[in-house]
C-alpha cells in the first residue's frame, strides 16, 4: 500500500499533468481543417461525382438493351421490379409493355444487376431520390411497348453498340458476385490468412 | 457620474425631488443600458463563439448560414426562444417558479455594478468590491434552487441542490484565494487591486510568487463550479438529469437561465483578469483620457474573453466528474491547498511587504516556459496526426 501522502501528492500533480496533455491534445484539433462535407450546396463538386464506383444508388434501365429475360424481377427480393412482357407471334420477338421500379421500396441490395445479361439494370450514382408522393416514386421507363434487345441480331447497331458496351463493362466490373476484378494483393492475404 | 448629476440638480433640473432619489433612477437607468448595451449582446455572442469553437475542436465547422458566417445565429436563437409558448406545470408552485429567472438574473446583473472596465468607466467603485461580486454571484444559486423546488420534479429538485451543494462547497477555495491578493494589496476595491499591479506580465499578481500562481488556478476551478460550467456542469447533466433545474422551463425564463449561464464566462474571467492579469492596465502611450480609457477597455475585454475561450476549451476537453469526485477535490484538495496558500501569502508579505522581485520575474519566465512547453505539446500531437492545418476562424 502506498503512503497515503504521496499519493495524494501524486493525484496533484496528475491532474495537472493529465489536464495540460489534454488541453494540449485538443488544441492541436482546434488549429486542424475541418471535415465537414457542406451538402448541398457548398461542395466544390457534385457528391455523386465523389462517390465510389461500385456505390449503390437509385437503379435506372437502359430498355435499348434489355432482353426481358425476366431476371431481375426474378432475382429481386421484395418485388420492387415489375416487368410486362410478351412474345410477338408473328416476329416471335418480345415486347416490352411495362418496366416500373418501385424506388420507395427499393433497398439497393444490387442481386437485380448480378444476374441481368448485358447490364441494362444497374445502380447510378444519384441518391437524391425525395418526392412529394409514393406514387411518384415508381420509375416507369417504357412509355410504350417497344421490341426487347436480341443479342443474335445485326452486330453493329451505332446507337446500341456504346450501350451495350458501357452494360459489358458494368458486369465486368461492378456486378460481379465476387465484385469484378480482384484488388492486386487480395489473393495474397486470402492464402496468407 | 455623480459630479454630472450634482452639476444638473444646482441648474434646477429636478427641482423638488430629493437629490438621492435622483441618483437612484439614475444608476438604475445606467444599470439598463450597461445590460442592454453590452450584457445580453456579450452572452448572445458568447453562445455562438461557443459553438464554433468546440466545432473547430471536434472537427466540424458549426453554425454558418444565418448572416455572415453565422453571426447572426445568437439572434435566431433568441428570437425562436421568445417566440415559444411558456409552460407553467400544473403542479409547480406558478409564483416561484415565474420568479426564479428573474431572481437568477438579478445575481448575474448585479456582478456588474462592480466590474472594473477602465480606470473611470466602473458603475460604483465600491470600497469591498470583490467581496461585493461574490455575494451577488451567489444570488444565482438562490434563483437555482427556486427553478428547481418550484418545478415539482425530481430532476430539477435533484439539480437544483447539487446546485446549492456545489456553490456552497466552492465559495470557500474561491474566497480563500480570492484573499490571497486582498493580503497583498490591502484592499477589496476592484480598481485599487487592479492599480496596484501593471501593464506588463512582470507586474501582474498571477506571478507574484508561487503561492498566488497557484491560487490563480484554484479561483479559476473554484469559479467553474461555481458558474455550473463542465467539467462541473452537474446541476444540468443531461445523462442523468435531463436538463437539471431548466427541465420545466421553456420560452423567454429558459433563454434567461442560458444567458446567466453564458453571460457568467464573462464575469468570471473578468474577476480573474481583475484579480491577478492586470485588468485594464495598459503603458501610458497617449494622454489623450478618451483614448486612453478606450485602450484599457479593450484590453480589459480582450483578456477576459480569452478567459472565455479558455473555458469554451475545457468543456470541449474535459469530461463531466461525478457528484462524489466534485466534493473530493473541493474538500480534499481545493480548500487544503488554498489555505497553504493563504498562509504562505500572508508569510510571503510578512518579509517581503512589497514583493520579492526576483522571484517576481523568475516566476513569470518560468510561466512563459510553461506557455511554450504548452505549444511545443501541441506541436507534438499536431506532427504526428499529419492533420491539414487551417488557422482562419472562417469557413
Amino acid at each position: 500500500m502506498a503512503n497515503p501522502v504521496s499519493t495524494y501528492l501524486r493525484n496533484i500533480i496528475d491532474t495537472a499533468t493529465t489536464v495540460f496533455e489534454g488541453m494540449a491534445v485538443t488544441c492541436s484539433h482546434f488549429i486542424r481543417k475541418p471535415s465537414t462535407v457542406q451538402y448541398p450546396d457548398r461542395v466544390p463538386l457534385r457528391v455523386q461525382d465523389t462517390l465510389p464506383f461500385r456505390y449503390r444508388g437509385i437503379l435506372e434501365v437502359d430498355l435499348e438493351i434489355c432482353t426481358g429475360c425476366l431476371a431481375c424481377e426474378r432475382a429481386c427480393p421484395i418485388d420492387c421490379i415489375v416487368i410486362g412482357a410478351t412474345k410477338d407471334k408473328q416476329t416471335k420477338q418480345m415486347i416490352l409493355t411495362r418496366f416500373d421500379i418501385d424506388i420507395a421500396k427499393c433497398m439497393y441490395c444490387g442481386l437485380c444487376s448480378e444476374p441481368c445479361p448485358t447490364g441494362s439494370i444497374h445502380h447510378t450514382p444519384e441518391f437524391e431520390g425525395a418526392d412529394f408522393s409514393l406514387e411518384s416514386m415508381i420509375r416507369r421507363y417504357v412509355k410504350e411497348p417497344v421490341a426487347a434487345y436480341k443479342p443474335k441480331k445485326v452486330e453493329t447497331d451505332p446507337v446500341v453498340a456504346p450501350i451495350l458496351e458501357r452494360g459489358m463493362r458494368y458486369l465486368e466490373e461492378f456486378a460481379a458476385p465476387e465484385g469484378g476484378a480482384p484488388a492486386p494483393g487480395a489473393d495474397e492475404a486470402e492464402s496468407a490468412a | 457620474m455623480q459630479a454630472f448629476l450634482d452639476q444638473l440638480i444646482a441648474d434646477g433640473y429636478f427641482a423638488g425631488v430629493p437629490p438621492q432619489l435622483v441618483y437612484a433612477i439614475a444608476i438604475v437607468a445606467a444599470a439598463a443600458v450597461v445590460i442592454f448595451g453590452f450584457v445580453l449582446n456579450v452572452a448572445g455572442v458568447t453562445t455562438f463563439i461557443e459553438r464554433r469553437v468546440w466545432a473547430r475542436i471536434q472537427s466540424r465547422i458549426g453554425p454558418n448560414r444565418v448572416g455572415p458566417q453565422g453571426i447572426l445565429q445568437w439572434l435566431a436563437d433568441g428570437i425562436k426562444l421568445l417566440m415559444k409558448e411558456e409552460l407553467v406545470p400544473a403542479a409547480a408552485d406558478a409564483t416561484l417558479f415565474k420568479l426564479a429567472p428573474y431572481v437568477v438574473v438579478m445575481g448575474f446583473v448585479a456582478a456588474f455594478v462592480a466590474m472594473p472596465f477602465s480606470s473611470v468607466l466602473i458603475a460604483a467603485d465600491l470600497n469591498l468590491g470583490i467581496l461585493y461580486i461574490t455575494a451577488v454571484t451567489s444570488l444565482v444559486v438562490v434563483g437555482i434552487l427556486m427553478a428547481g423546488w418550484a418545478s415539482n420534479n425530481k430532476w430539477s429538485l435533484i439539480g437544483g441542490i447539487r446546485s446549492a451543494a456545489q456553490i456552497v462547497s466552492y465559495e470557500i477555495p474561491a474566497a480563500l484565494s480570492i484573499f490571497t491578493i486582498v493580503l497583498i494589496t490591502g484592499t477589496l476595491s476592484m480598481q485599487s487591486i487592479i492599480k496596484a499591479q501593471g501593464w506588463a506580465p512582470w507586474d501582474w499578481f498571477l506571478f507574484y510568487s508561487p503561492f498566488t500562481f497557484v491560487s490563480f488556478w484554484i479561483l479559476f476551478t473554484a469559479l467553474l463550479a461555481e458558474g455550473n460550467r463542465t467539467p462541473f456542469d452537474l446541476p444540468e447533466a443531461e445523462s442523468e438529469l435531463v436538463a437539471g433545474f431548466v427541465t420545466e422551463y421553456s420560452g423567454a425564463r429558459y433563454l434567461f437561465f442560458f444567458l446567466v449561464e453564458w453571460g457568467n464566462l464573462y464575469v468570471i474571467s473578468a474577476i480573474l483578469v481583475t484579480l491577478f492579469l492586470g485588468g485594464w492596465q495598459v503603458p501610458h502611450v497617449t494622454d489623450n483620457p478618451v483614448l486612453l480609457n478606450l485602450l484599457q477597455f479593450v484590453t480589459f475585454f480582450v483578456k477576459s474573453y480569452f478567459g472565455v475561450i479558455l473555458m469554451m476549451w475545457i468543456r470541449a476537453t474535459l469530461p463531466r466528474i461525478r457528484v462524489d469526485q466534485l466534493m473530493s477535490t473541493c474538500w480534499k484538495y481545493l480548500v487544503p491547498m488554498a489555505f497553504v496558500n493563504f498562509v504562505g501569502t500572508a508569510v510571503w508579505v510578512a518579509i517581503w511587504p512589497n514583493g520579492n522581485r526576483p522571484v517576481w520575474i523568475a516566476m513569470t519566465v518560468l510561466g512563459f516556459a510553461l506557455l511554450f512547453y504548452f505549444f511545443y505539446r501541441v506541436e507534438f500531437h499536431r506532427r504526428r496526426s499529419g492533420a491539414e492545418l487551417l488557422f482562419s476562424p472562417f469557413s
